[in-house]
């Protein structure tokens, strides 16, 4: 669907989050783990390498995501629920996660596909289990700085920003 | 829609430029990006053809840096123009916050830009969305065309609703902020 309704990570959700992106790493040898929401922003990154511009490989990888998504449906596919990028040094793997995120593993040479598929296979229950929790439970911000004085406090931002330039 | 995320204190905003082909949604990114500080904005992404025609999108994340302990991002968007992308701009268009129209004022574009509002409204009406309940502003572009259509004409025809509108002659800059701040104000107000 268009437009996910907004969602809110607490501070318990992305320390799950992070524990399992962490094992995945270290579980499957791969450089980079990265939880992406599915319209282009970075939820979560274990990266080994730390040399990613995450914001920009957040928004990539969910337009990849979606545009073979459509693909899918004009071959008669329901969905493809993984895609793979294989490259010389480092290839990517991607995957849907509750259908509403995409959990992306970037690998070298020395990790094999299979091996990625097998522990991103093990890994996609418990982030699909966590996703359902944030999705289902009420909405809550949680926080009282997102009110009316952090709207001024942006706005005054804004102007500060963009005015002169 | 937005993103909050409370635990690494981060609020992402999507905001999408819409419009007909070589309206001049890319250079109105461009020129943002060409403007603001460097440490204010990531890398300018285009997906473009060899001839520098949107392809799939343009992207361009701007930080406005921490307020009230929470890290502020605007993703800036692009979509194709040209009517045969139009299953590009439906992806685009997923978890939008905020929508940018961007009309071309020559004469000769009126249908166009009547069309790709249209598509606009279809493209959300499609998945249960509703332009009339989003952050909206419409910016007519290329003023400095001697034979513009004269602002009164293009707000009959592009904006019935009256949303704000600003004029612009985007390859000089001139109305390209006014209209970003426009768009960013009404977006941060629906969060709060």
């Amino acid at each position: 669907m268009l437009g996910a309704l907004s969602w809110s990570f607490q501070e318990a959700d992305s320390d799950r989050v992070d524990s399992l992106l962490e094992a995945l790493l270290a579980d499957s040898g791969a450089d980079r783990a990265l939880l992406i929401d599915r319209t282009g922003q970075l939820i979560a990154a274990a990266d080994a390498a730390a040399t990613t511009d995450a914001t920009a490989f957040a928004s990539l990888a969910a337009a990849d995501f979606a545009a073979n998504e459509q693909l899918a449906g004009l071959v008669g596919a329901r969905d493809f629920s993984s895609l793979y990028h294989q490259g010389s040094r480092q290839s990517l793997y991607l995957a849907g996660v509750a259908g509403r995120a995409i959990l992306a593993l970037v690998f070298g040479r020395a990790v094999t596909l299979g091996m990625v598929r097998i522990k991103v296979r093990r890994a996609l229950p418990p982030l699909e289990a966590l996703f359902q929790e944030v999705f289902t439970r009420p909405q809550d911000r949680g926080d009282d700085r997102l009110t009316a004085g952090w709207a001024n406090e942006v706005e005054v931002e804004i102007d500060r920003l963009f005015d002169g330039v | 829609m937005s993103m909050i995320n409370y635990a690494s204190r981060e609020i992402n905003c999507k905001i999408v430029y819409y419009g007909p082909g070589l309206g001049g949604k890319t250079t109105n990114l461009e020129y943002v990006y060409e403007k603001v500080a460097p440490s204010t904005r990531g890398k300018l992404i285009s997906l473009a053809t060899e001839s520098e025609r949107t392809l799939f999108f343009d992207f361009l994340p701007v930080d406005l840096g921490t307020i009230r302990g929470f890290k502020t991002r605007f993703h800036l968007y692009t979509v194709p123009g040209q009517v045969y992308y139009n299953a590009s701009r439906k992806l685009i268009l997923k978890g939008v916050d905020g929508v940018v129209f961007v009309a071309d004022s020559h004469p000769a574009r009126l249908d166009a830009n009547s069309e790709s509002m249209d598509n606009l409204y279809h493209n959300l009406a499609e998945h249960d969305f509703d332009l009339r309940e989003l952050p909206f502003v419409i910016q007519f572009n290329k003023r400095d065309l001697p034979d513009a259509l004269s602002v009164a004409n293009m707000n009959a025809a592009l904006n019935p609703t009256a949303v704000p509108a600003f004029e612009a002659v985007a390859t000089r800059g001139v109305g390209v902020f006014d209209t970003l701040k426009a768009i960013s104000k009404q977006v941060i107000k629906s969060l709060s």
